[in-house]
């Protein structure tokens, strides 16, 4: 083999696979699904705003299907991606800010995520279900 | 440690494009920005269900909401393309595929996101 064509003896790092889940890799492997989630997310609340642009009656379709079993489900996956997202995105800003590092922080900050998403996607829940 | 790059990079010589960082902190930028117009949005979102469509017209053009709405869509599908881009990088091996899902993301990124602003300016100057 031509030192040209060897190839490049790079460590890889490893994966998923070979380690043990625990709360910060599952809460990172979230943060990037629900990323994925809320990009289509994003294309459905434009949607909206274009349906409620269109004819009543467009726009009372686009109701119909957020009230229907599915369309429930939906938004209230939209809304705990969204706060979970937010929340786990606050804590990634800290982190790029240099704070929060150890081990002992990672997680409490982790929880402190988990639960305030929760809290936020019920409440936001029974609030607009009392609403209506 | 062995040395990371192939005899031909190290032959080339180039080093990096110096441009990591544009995007690294594009991403942040719009993530700070995002903090406040998801938590305005999230509260105005809950306070209008059951609303109706006039109610819902009257909301969105309002000037308040349409400046922060604006900014909320125009800004979340900026800081969403960014993301997906990286998703993708991360994931997709091939060089063709790679660029042509990037391409299509960041185009109806711009697509839905300009539907949506003639959108909401036409619910707010009539039309």
């Amino acid at each position: 083999m031509s030192a040209v064509n060897r190839p490049v003896n790079r460590p890889l790092s490893p994966h998923l696979q070979v380690y043990r889940p625990q709360l910060t890799s599952m809460l990172s492997i979230l943060h990037r699904a629900t990323g994925i989630a809320l990009s289509v997310g994003a294309l459905y609340l434009a949607i909206w705003v274009i349906c409620a642009a269109a004819q009543p009656r467009v726009y009372e379709w686009f109701q119909g299907f957020n009230g229907s079993i599915v369309g429930r489900i939906v938004l209230g996956g939209w809304l705990f991606s969204l706060f979970y997202h937010l929340c786990n995105g606050i804590r990634h800003l800290f982190w790029d800010a240099g704070y929060g590092f150890e081990l002992k922080d990672a997680y409490r900050s982790g929880w402190i995520v988990v639960i305030v998403s929760l809290i936020a996607t019920a409440l936001s829940w029974v609030v607009g279900l009392r609403l209506i | 440690m062995s040395d990371l790059r192939s005899p031909l990079a190290r032959a080339r010589g180039l080093g990096s494009a110096k441009h990591g960082l544009q995007h690294w902190w594009a991403q942040r930028l719009t993530a700070v920005a995002l903090v406040p117009l998801v938590v305005w949005f999230a509260v105005s979102l809950v306070m209008l269900s059951g609303a109706d469509y006039g109610a819902v017209r009257a909301w969105i053009g309002s000037p308040f909401v349409m400046v922060l709405l604006l900014l909320t869509i125009g800004i979340g599908l900026h800081h969403a393309q960014l993301g997906l881009q990286v998703v993708i990088e991360d994931y997709i091996r091939s060089d063709g595929w790679k660029l042509a899902l990037i391409v299509v993301v960041k185009f109806i990124a711009a697509l839905f996101g300009l539907a949506a602003v003639v959108a909401i300016l036409r619910i707010g100057f009539g039309g």
